[in-house]
């Protein structure tokens, strides 16, 4: 199953996440990783979600509509429920997309490492 | 070695990226401070950047622009958010039309970057968090993707050299 493949490579990538998370304090993304990882493996609504987390309802809707609207999670109304699935196709394309960014990144140290080597010649 | 490692973190939106350079951290932390110096690596040598205001202190602005091969400006700034000299810097940026005003449509990007000292090298390690994919796809789209494919027809082309003594 696909969904399973692709939440065993994220379990993967999230082994190196614990130094990632401190410089990311600012960014508090770890919790919509957990909300993306739980929605992958299981069906959680809104509210179903908001009970695993040390947080008020609204913060947790707020988090699943930034991964709305960054295409990493839909949202479905099911009678008072609003069931959170996760856009596995979203996610690939934003992975795309970072390697784009990331030659970018490579080509900047490339030049700042020229720039440095000019003083040493 | 230059580049060191990156992780991609599609549920973030954000890109680490980590390198290490031969100089001090007080050396490295001057390509960021030193607008002249910035200008020389912030964008690709086809669409070079020219910084036209770099405050550089904590809630400081920058204005800059890119210009393409064929002279058209590309505008964007930065929001120094924090500054912990030489070892932190936090900004924001993004686009801007012509006269430097932020491009509200388009988002802002937030990055973390650090300096420290590992086995006598300086370790950078920028975090780039965005907003929505849309940002990003519009942010390669937008003359960066292009310089980006020139880039790696640079490095293609320097590969293909024979090796220099």
């Amino acid at each position: 199953m696909d969904a399973g493949v692709s939440y065993n490579q994220m379990v993967v990538d999230q082994v190196d996440d614990a130094r990632l998370d401190r410089l990311f304090q600012a960014f508090a993304d770890a919790t919509r990783r957990d909300i993306l990882a739980r929605v992958i493996t299981g069906e959680y609504s809104v509210s179903g979600l908001a009970a695993h987390y040390a947080m008020s309802f609204a913060a947790v809707q707020k988090h699943v509509a930034v991964m709305e609207r960054a295409s990493l999670v839909t949202k479905e109304k099911r009678g008072r429920e609003q069931i959170v699935r996760p856009d596995l196709e979203g996610v690939q394309k934003a992975r795309r997309l970072l390697e784009e960014y990331e030659l970018i990144w490579r080509q900047r140290v490339d030049r700042i490492a020229d720039i440095l080597a000019e003083e040493k010649e | 070695m230059t580049f060191i490692s990156s992780h991609q973190d599609p549920e973030a939106l954000s890109l680490t990226f980590v390198a290490e350079f031969d100089a001090s951290v007080e050396r490295v932390w001057q390509v960021w401070e030193d607008p002249r110096q910035l200008e020389r690596w912030w964008g690709p040598p086809t669409y070079p950047a020219t910084f036209q205001r770099h405050e550089f202190v904590p809630g400081g602005s920058a204005n800059y622009y890119m210009t393409s091969p064929e002279g058209e400006k590309f505008h964007g700034w930065w929001k120094i958010t924090a500054i912990d000299a030489p070892r932190r810097l936090e900004y924001d940026d993004g686009f801007a039309d012509e006269n430097g005003v932020p491009d509200d449509k388009m988002g802002a990007t937030h990055s973390v970057m650090t300096l420290e000292t590992v086995e006598g090298r300086t370790r950078m390690t920028t975090v780039t968090v965005f907003e929505s994919a849309e940002q990003l796809q519009q942010m390669l789209e937008m003359g960066m993707e292009e310089g980006v494919r020139e880039g790696m027809g640079q490095i293609d082309a320097l590969l293909a050299e024979p090796a220099r003594a």
